[in-house]
């Protein structure tokens, strides 16, 4: 065996180095906002929220695309919300022990980490091509697929951490499932439930893969769902990819927009669970 | 007496075998919903599946399965094949990998063992912070600040020292373009340390602290505890957690796009430009026409794709599970 003092010197050196890494960790985020910042602060004039996306050298904003946005966010939680709520509840109450519900668990842990360029990929096969074109809804569905399986993850576990004794409570006073659900479980995991769905709405507004395929994109503007609708990342995706600087400088406001937004709903999110606990 | 106040408050109240259990008719449709949606989440997988392989159904009947192993992607003699893509895939999402797992050790050893109480929760929100960022931002960061830095400083003088070595210098060859497999690599490797890192942590405090103390006991150190307790206790769920960032790696799309430099050439070289499957989708789908060869040929390669996802992501739930059930 090495002598305590070669030991020790090991011991500190790995210590440092690990160190090192947590820093270096926290340094590639602070590095990454501060791109974001530098490039994309002088580029966010009041334009970009007043104008639609425009023609190089026309003074364009990105107002088409933030409303497209929130659209189709809004759509993917208006029908994967109560999906995803109710699937949660299902895997935490009823679900237990069945063999539907390990396999749904287990199908959920998939979708959780399955590459979502295929969740845009099959939308495209499954309603695009039918319907005969790109649209809103198709965009909304997609990202609506993608909420889903974070919300279910969230409301199973905060619903496994509500007592069972309250639920005791509950069925011993005669309530029948539905009321011990919505009044006492449900209640007493709000704030868990709420801080899923914030997680789900930060996962969609960044996704840019499943939309290319969807939704595709629009530079004028439209609110119609039936048609195809821009979106914030894939007009970031369409102008950091062009020649032109003043879309360029578009993008990186637009992406400094995206990613304030989705690191202050996760930071809201973790808040709301520090309280919980 | 008993009986007197039996009948009036029978009198009061329905009999109580004739009330109906509240709930009668409103439990059976919410309980109902429960199982459907549970149910709905199956169908929901199997739809993907299915649709995705029917969608690449007339390339495998044109290519056949020499479409896995066939090197070609060329669209002008629509001669199409996956090996390219698969390749650069798994090469890419290898290298992700190689790079984040002494980081995510490191990282989760400064969390677990050396970070003050007070230091541990804000620094590993910081960390998870890096997976909230979304794939796009890492795809521009990378291609407008990572590639020029590894153009002009890494790249030059690995190739100069490396590429002369017979066999090794194969990996360094070519010209010093920025983009390519290592870059496509590192950036991957900076999106799956906070999962992997947050898997090892969650892990970690799990390990019982008398196994822990009773080696401080004997007189081990820190790391010598972390080495030889921590991580052989949390070992499989350890490897679950590599398993995942591999997932992860593996469908990433819109990073990987901006940095790789979608070449659909095969080469060894960790500097050559190449393309992943996702990569290859999102680059060429605007280009496919409805019905054309090449576009059942990348819902293909998108099914391909969805099967390497599934087993990894199965594996890994599957070792992760099984140490915390």
């Amino acid at each position: 065996m090495a002598s305590l003092a070669a030991r020790r010197a090991k011991d500190t050196t790995i210590k440092v180095i690990s160190t090192g890494f947590a820093i270096f960790a926290i340094f590639l985020l602070a590095w990454i906002l501060w791109t974001l910042v530098a490039r994309g602060a002088p580029a966010l004039k009041l334009t970009v929220f007043t104008n639609v996306t425009m023609p190089p050298g026309h003074n364009g904003g990105l107002l088409n695309a933030i409303v497209g946005s929130l659209i189709q966010i809004a759509l993917a939680l208006v029908i994967g919300g109560p999906i995803g709520l109710l699937c949660g509840t299902f895997l935490a109450e009823n679900g237990k022990g069945t063999k539907i519900g390990s396999a749904a668990r287990f199908v959920n842990d998939i979708l959780l980490s399955a590459p979502s360029i295929l969740v845009g990929l099959f939308i495209y096969q499954f309603l695009v091509i039918p319907f005969g074109g790109f649209s809103g809804w198709a965009g909304g569905i997609a990202l609506a697929i993608l909420v889903i399986p974070v919300i279910v993850r969230t409301t199973e576990d905060m619903l496994n951490l509500v007592p069972v004794g309250l639920r005791e409570a509950a069925f011993a006073l005669g309530a029948p499932q539905w009321k011990v659900v919505m009044m006492v479980t449900w209640r007493a995991a709000r704030a868990g439930i709420v801080t899923g769905i914030l997680l789900a709405v930060a996962r969609a507004a960044g996704e840019t893969a499943p939309l290319l395929f969807t939704s595709l994109g629009n530079n004028s503007w439209s609110v119609d769902l039936s048609k195809p609708m821009a979106s914030l990342p894939i007009a970031i995706y369409q102008y950091a990819g062009s020649p032109f600087d003043d879309w360029v400088a578009l993008a990186w406001a637009g992406a400094l927009l995206i990613t304030v937004g989705v690191l202050l709903l996760n930071i809201a999110s973790r808040l709301v669970l520090a309280r919980m606990k | 007496m008993d009986a007197t106040i039996t009948t009036a408050k029978a009198g009061a109240l329905p009999p109580i075998d004739k009330a109906k259990p509240t709930g009668a008719v409103s439990d059976p449709i919410f309980v109902g919903a429960l199982w459907a949606s549970g149910i709905f989440v199956l169908i929901l997988l199997g739809l993907i599946i299915a649709q995705l392989f029917e969608g690449g159904l007339p390339a495998l009947r044109h290519f056949g399965l020499d479409f896995l192993w066939t090197a070609t992607w060329n669209p002008v003699t629509e001669n199409y094949g996956a090996l390219v893509m698969i390749y650069g895939t798994l090469f890419s999402a290898v290298i992700a990998v190689i790079f984040a797992l002494p980081l995510s050790f490191g990282i989760a050893f400064f969390l677990t063992e050396i970070a003050p109480q007070a230091l541990r929760r804000p620094i590993g929100v910081a960390v998870q912070l890096l997976a909230a960022v979304p794939s796009i931002i890492y795809g521009m960061w990378g291609f407008f600040v990572i590639v020029p830095l590894i153009a002009a400083y890494v790249q030059p003088p690995l190739i100069d020292w490396l590429s002369p070595i017979p066999v090794i210098g194969a990996l360094f060859m070519g010209p010093p373009l920025g983009s390519g497999m290592l870059t496509a690599g590192l950036i991957l490797a900076v999106m799956i340390i906070p999962f992997i890192t947050a898997m090892f942590v969650e892990t970690l405090e799990s390990v019982p602290a008398m196994l822990k103390e009773s080696a401080y006991g004997v007189g081990a150190t820190t790391y010598e505890v972390y080495k030889n307790v921590s991580i052989p206790y949390g070992k499989t769920a350890m490897v679950g957690a590599i398993m995942l960032g591999l997932g992860r790696a593996l469908g990433e799309t819109m990073a990987v796009t901006f940095v790789i430099g979608n070449a659909t050439r095969l080469s060894a070289s960790l500097f050559a430009p190449g393309a992943t499957i996702a990569s290859t989708i999102a680059n060429e789908f605007p280009e496919a026409a409805l019905g054309s060869l090449k576009l059942t040929s990348l819902l293909q390669l998108g099914f391909i794709l969805f099967v390497i996802s599934f087993i990894v992501l199965a594996l890994s739930r599957a070792l992760v599970r099984s140490r915390l059930d």
